[in-house]
């Protein structure tokens, strides 16, 4: 099943970086540890991180192989979306994954979305912190209080067919993705929220893992004020357009 | 007439949106004015008591308000954590630098 080099890929892992010189080293060996049969590859799509994180990228070709791992940096930081509309073009998988860089997605899990994504033919198969054998580490009570608060408004309002909204550990056929990508227009967290809804609003088929999410850089501008008052933008927009 | 008020979200219903469904808002709206159509029906025929109806709508809010308290707390009680997995995923990032560093991945510093 191996493709030769160059030839198309099952699996796509797109990850966005920015300033994760050290985590993109450690997440890459995690990929190859965990999914040592899959035919895959890994694009990594960078903001013009100063810290050196493209070395560190060309580092790890040189170790797993510049086919394996492609990067595709961009000049500066362009937001969340247009990353992975960035990565999409240059993907040759079949499915598309989509994980944050900062280790909170473990690709451990990687796996079992992929067998999910097998057993139900599903187009997305989204990760889920709110079931059993998933869940959060490093919250404060605060942080999981706004958390619940948030998510039981979107339930009952929005009824979005997913049980964790905000998360972005999530695998999609490719062309789910560049459908959905095109359609959504959110910024930041809501765009994920985006996402889901707008799958379930056209109907494709939606699949949910259990993941657990370990927040190591809690504290530094993660939930403020104007966070809370973005998402109830992003509820009301959706309200109206889906 | 209340049928007439029932009617009223579809006047919204747009045809022209992908897959023909309602926008999820006069969901809610549809929603809202079915109430209001049962609630003036018994303000109306008076087969409850006027007074007794009178207080249905805050005794509405004051259940909508218990219902998302009580999800919340649940939520709250039984919000699922993984202390170990911060220790596991410690334990990942101490092998993977011991790996990278020895295929000369400059993992070392910061």
């Amino acid at each position: 099943m191996e493709a030769a080099a160059g030839g198309r890929r099952a699996y796509s892992i797109i990850v966005p970086t920015y300033n994760e010189r050290l985590n993109v080293a450690i997440i890459v060996y995690l990929i190859f540890k965990h999914l040592p049969d899959v035919n895959f590859e890994i694009i990594i799509v960078d903001d013009g991180s100063p810290d050196g994180t493209q070395d560190i990228v060309k580092q790890l070709q040189q170790v797993y192989g510049e086919d394996r791992i492609l990067l595709r940096a961009r000049p500066r930081k362009l937001g969340l979306g247009t990353a992975y509309l960035h990565g999409l073009k240059h993907a040759s998988g079949e499915f598309v994954v989509i994980m944050d860089a900062d280790l909170s997605h473990h690709p451990k899990y990687l796996p079992s979305f992929i067998r999910k994504q097998k057993e139900t033919g599903a187009d997305v198969v989204t990760g889920t912190r709110y079931v059993k054998n998933g869940g959060v580490h490093g919250w404060n009570l605060m942080r999981k209080l706004t958390s619940r608060g948030a998510n039981v408004l979107a339930q009952t309002l929005l009824q979005p067919g997913a049980s964790d909204l905000t998360g972005s550990f999530r695998l999609y056929k490719r062309d789910v993705l560049e459908d959905l990508i095109s359609s959504c227009v959110s910024k930041g967290y809501v765009f994920q929220m985006e996402m889901i809804v707008r799958a379930t609003r056209k109907g494709y088929h939606i699949e949910e893992v259990p993941i657990t999410f370990v927040d190591r850089v809690f504290g530094i501008s993660k939930l403020g004020g104007s966070e809370i008052v973005e998402y109830l933008k992003g509820l009301v927009y959706l309200l109206l357009t889906t | 007439m209340f049928c007439f008020l029932i009617l009223i979200p579809f006047f919204f219903y747009d045809r022209k949106t992908p897959h023909s469904q309602m926008k999820h808002v006069f969901k809610i709206v549809a929603i809202l004015v079915a109430i209001s159509a049962i609630w003036i029906a018994l303000l109306e025929t008076s087969t409850v008591p006027r007074s007794y109806t009178w207080l249905l709508p805050i005794y509405l809010v004051v259940v909508l308000g218990c219902y998302g308290l009580f999800m919340v707390g649940f939520g709250l009680m039984f919000f699922p954590t993984c202390p170990q997995e911060a220790i596991l995923l410690q334990q990942d990032i101490v092998e993977a630098k011991e790996f990278l560093a020895k295929k000369g991945v400059d993992v070392g510093s910061e």
